[in-house]
């Protein structure tokens, strides 16, 4: 396959970036996004340029540290697919893909297509956690937990932290990603006892990193890779007034 | 000969024994006392979290954008501990009988033993976190089988069984980073370990994002920076894994135990092209329900659902009735490898054997079946459950191969072959985790401790947050202890500024090649002589040959790497390419450790070897010992010794018939 990519450059955070268009030929349907970038990086630099710089480390799906704007989608346009697990079989022969960084004030460009997602971890300092010190568990199996909502846990921890929710909505909002944390803990026993500062922090936190508001248009949802549902977002919500009411009064 | 530095007394109370009766440092002195943790995954992060709750003060750096993002998260299938839920007569004995065993008889029976006691305390640990293990509809936690076992003791959150526990150990990480406990540095990788007065005070390490160079002390430095199996180029492991941290450890005078001991998973997705990047692992845990299978006879070209029952050839369960498609690793490994060298092989490149669902799929959807009172339920119907239960254990997996290749897993049967997985071999450490160099520790994969020369399935999870929960926390107070005294080394002393000269000039040094190849061209020359010559199947000859030309490769590459752009800058070619410098300098290593052991153990086969049906053969009377290499200078290794001594386990030849 021959391709025209439209690649978003950016030297580093004080430039001003621009996109750069490059031909490759000799796409093999097989080849994964990032592998198709391995291959122009390795001619960039044999060219004596610079190859492109993206974050990458797994190439499963699940550490999320890829995260490229393909097309105007998040990961691109396989549905629930990180960037590194989408294939050149999603592509035909002639085709034109632009590619750009995940765009949030939140998320400032580091250099190309590599972003500083540091407020995600900001996020979960505030309260994505359960206080719990090495050493003071009880038996594992000491409280049961409902399958159903062991279940529900597990979908929301399954979040990669990715970011992709905030580049997919137009408001830059980190509640997809937010709530997951949230939903998780609060569906478990074990998180109850602090679920209500919990929420309150983390979305103070949120705030503070300066994501935009939720406007509910199910974006995010749309276009995680992990299929995180917006009930998270509702159920955070719950958890959010609850907590506003209890500390009231 | 080394001093592991094992506690007397009978095996079963050498741990809690030495637990009563270690030195403490007080809560007050505690806060004095800096603590410098390198590496974020299970056995980093746990152990910068409890360190930080036990009140040292931590630094702790990973060179990914964020400590979640360490290679651990992408371990799939499960972790093991002796609970005995399941009632099927598992025990700390057991565990610690089938580890030494599976490790083919190459590892140290004190530090087995406690890993298996420790292991039912991190199951609590981690569901206190909020680690939501897969449970049953009684809302208990649901077990596994994983090979070299007999019973289920593998507790597992369906294929994403490291993203939990990672994410539970991160979370305790960032609560002590929210407190002021930790400092972490993200988007930093260390360069060189700092040592003055012979003892480990300090780390300089390259901030990522300004390509600057820092100076960071510590009272101790633990390195907990993951496996080396990248030096294979191709992988089941993150692109970013490396031996960088470790290796630098090495040449400041930590002994590198067992280098040559090699992981290679059997079922991985097979090689598709020259771009290959990495491999995927198809999680052992797959072993539990799919079939392996070749054709029986050579070179068949048909569909393999048109291949009938009786022309296949379920080579493991034929081979190893006890343990059928649940040997261990190295033996699936060599089986499959044996059967596509004779030419039995499948797909395109005739490199893959097949993993089949079919059977699975059929039987769980007749016990769905029955459960929902359906016994008379049409074909379609059951294969239709059974593909709904299929796909709630294993649906992340199923979907990663279908994305990767194209192809319906729950249709057709997957083509798998081995890959390169995990390094047992690392920094030697004694019983408490340090290495030779004093307050210099390793835990996780980075150290060799406790798989011996085969680990078995689920249990890297278990090593590496047992190092961090609940090992490190007792044995760094033995030697802190003793530095209470110990004011902060100011960062202007002459160790740090020889050292960070010496990081700089290596710096200056790759830039200014600029020859006329990628890192990657390099990278891919080495690999592809590993995987060739210290690969699956080793011999003397090869390993020679081997020696030679990764010398050749190395010195090609300080003449003719090119690395574009700038080093104050943000620049992931100038990363790659110090790690595989040090890349060429290990493979050197594991090709002369492979050459020196001169038995097969293990993951390490010689070919002169083995027993007349093929399997490993060891030689007890000159091996039975750790290789532990000291660095002498560039190519220069000398070989150190650690005894062995089995008193509770007999090493016999090794059978999973
Ligand atoms: C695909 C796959 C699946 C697996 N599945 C299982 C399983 O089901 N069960 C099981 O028991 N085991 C499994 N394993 C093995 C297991 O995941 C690893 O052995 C284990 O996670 C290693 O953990 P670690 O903490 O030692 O290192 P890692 O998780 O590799 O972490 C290394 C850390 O060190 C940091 N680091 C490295 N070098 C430097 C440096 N120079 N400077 C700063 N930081 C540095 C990295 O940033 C990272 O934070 C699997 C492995 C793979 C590859
Ligand atoms: S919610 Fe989905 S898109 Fe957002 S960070 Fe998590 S995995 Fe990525
Ligand atoms: S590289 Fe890890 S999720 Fe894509």
């Amino acid at each position: 396959m021959k391709l025209t990519l439209k690649i978003w450059r950016q030297q580093n955070n004080q430039a001003k970036g621009h996109f750069e268009t490059f031909e490759v030929s000799d796409v093999s349907k097989d080849m994964s996004f990032l592998e198709m970038f391995d291959v122009l990086n390795e001619r960039l630099i044999n060219e004596g340029k610079e190859p492109i710089a993206f974050d990458h480390d797994c190439r499963e799906g699940i550490c999320g540290a890829c995260s490229m704007y393909i097309n105007g989608r998040a990961h691109g346009p396989w549905h629930e697919t990180t960037t590194c697990q989408l294939h050149m079989r999603a592509y035909n022969d002639g085709d034109t893909i632009v590619v750009e960084p995940w765009r949030a004030s939140a998320f400032p460009v580091i250099k190309d297509l590599t972003v500083d997602r540091s407020a995600f971890d900001r996020i979960i300092q505030a309260g994505g956690y359960i206080s719990v010190n090495t050493g003071n568990a009880v038996d594992a199996n000491a409280i049961p937990i409902d399958k159903t909502d062991a279940d529900h846990a597990f979908a929301a921890a399954a979040c990669i932290g990715c970011g992709a929710c905030v580049a997919a909505c137009k408001n830059s909002s980190a509640m997809l990603f937010t709530s997951a944390k949230v939903s998780q803990l609060a569906l478990l026993p074990q998180g109850d006892p602090e679920r209500k500062q919990r929420a309150m922090d983390m979305v103070a936190q949120m705030d503070k990193e300066g994501f935009g508001s939720c406007t509910n248009t199910g974006a995010c949802e749309a276009e995680c890779p992990k299929g995180i549902s917006l009930a998270n977002i509702a159920r955070l919500n719950r958890e959010f007034i609850a907590a506003g009411f209890s500390s009231e009064a | 000969m080394l001093n592991a530095k094992i506690p007397a007394g009978p095996l079963e109370t050498k741990w809690s024994k030495y637990k009563s009766t270690v030195k403490l440092v007080n809560p007050a002195n505690k806060r004095k006392l800096e603590v410098i943790v390198i590496g974020t995954g299970l056995a980093g992060a746990s152990a910068a979290a409890s360190l930080a709750e036990l009140g040292y003060k931590v630094k702790a750096f990973c060179f990914q954008d964020s400590a979640r993002r360490a290679h651990s998260i992408a371990a799939q299938g499960g972790i093991n501990a002796a609970k005995n839920y399941q009632n099927d007569g598992d025990s700390v004995f057991r565990l610690f009988y089938d580890t030494v065993k599976g490790g083919d008889y190459r590892a140290r029976e004190g530090n087995v033993y406690r890993l298996a006691e420790v292991s039912a305390a991190i199951i609590d640990q981690c569901v206190a976190q909020g680690v939501p293990f897969a449970r049953e509809y009684g809302g208990l936690l649901s077990n596994r089988s994983f090979g070299g076992t007999q019973v289920q003791r593998t507790f597992y959150a369906a294929g994403q069984t490291g993203q939990q526990l990672l994410l539970g150990a991160y979370s305790a990480l960032q609560r002590q980073v929210a407190l002021g406990n930790v400092k972490m540095y993200s988007r930093h990788e260390m360069l060189d370990v700092v040592k003055v007065d012979g003892k480990a005070r300090g780390i300089i390490a390259r901030d990522l994002v300004t390509g600057k160079l820092e100076r960071h002390f510590g009272h101790s430095v633990l390195i907990c920076s993951g496996g080396y199996g990248n030096v294979f180029f191709l992988s089941t492991n993150a692109m970013g894994s490396n031996v960088t941290a470790a290796w630098k450890a090495h040449k400041a005078g930590a002994f590198f135990g067992n280098p040559c001991f090699t992981q290679i998973h059997p079922t991985c997705i097979p090689v598709s092209g020259d771009h290959q990047s990495k491999l995927t692992l198809m999680s052992e845990s797959l072993r539990n329900d799919g079939r392996i299978w070749v054709p029986k006879k050579q070179n068949d070209n048909r569909k393999p659902t048109d291949i009938p029952e009786e022309e296949r050839d379920y080579y493991l369960e034929r081979r190893y009735p006890a343990f059928g498609n649940l040997v261990p690793r190295d033996v699936a490994s060599r089986a499959a490898k044996e059967r596509c060298d004779a030419g039995y092989g499948v797909g395109a490149s005739r490199m893959a054997v097949y993993l089949d669902y079919a059977d699975a799929i059929v039987r769980y959807g007749t016990i769905e079946a029955s459960k929902r009172g359906e016994d008379n339920a049409p074909k379609e119907e059951i294969i239709a459950m059974g593909k709904g239960v299929v796909a709630e254990k294993y649906g992340n997996l199923f979907d990663m191969y279908a994305k990767i290749t194209g192809e319906n897993p729950y249709e057709t049967p997957m083509r798998i072959y081995p890959a390169v997985h995990y390094t047992m071999g690392g920094l030697w450490v004694d019983y408490e985790l340090m290495t030779t160099v004093p307050g210099l520790y390793a835990l996780g994969e980075a150290n060799f401790s406790d798989h011996g020369a085969n680990r078995l399935g689920a249990s890297a999870l278990m090593q590496g947050l047992a190092d961090g929960y609940f090992v490190i926390p007792y044995t760094i107070g033995n030697y802190l202890a003793d530095e209470i005294h110990t004011k902060p080394i100011p960062l202007d002393h002459p160790a740090f500024v020889e050292s960070e000269k010496k990081v700089q000039g290596q710096l200056d040094t790759l830039m200014n090649i600029r020859g006329k190849h990628s890192v990657d061209h390099f990278h891919k020359a080495l690999g592809k002589i590993m995987w060739d010559k210290c690969g699956m199947a080793r011999n003397e000859q090869g390993l020679k040959e081997a020696i030679n030309e990764i010398r050749a490769l190395k010195e090609e590459f300080w003449k003719d790497v090119r690395i574009p752009g700038g080093q104050h800058e943000f620049n992931p070619e100038l990363e790659k390419a110090g790690r595989v410098a040090d890349f060429l300098e290990l493979g050197e290593l594991m090709c002369m450790d492979a050459l020196m052991r001169r038995e097969s153990c293990g993951g390490h086969f010689r070919e002169e070897s083995q027993t007349e049906e093929g399997e490993a053969k060891r030689n007890d009377e000159n091996f039975s010992f750790v290789a532990a290499w000291e660095y002498k200078g560039p190519g220069n290794f000398d070989l150190h010794k650690e005894e062995l001594n089995f008193e509770i386990v007999h090493p016999t030849q090794r059978s999973y018939k």
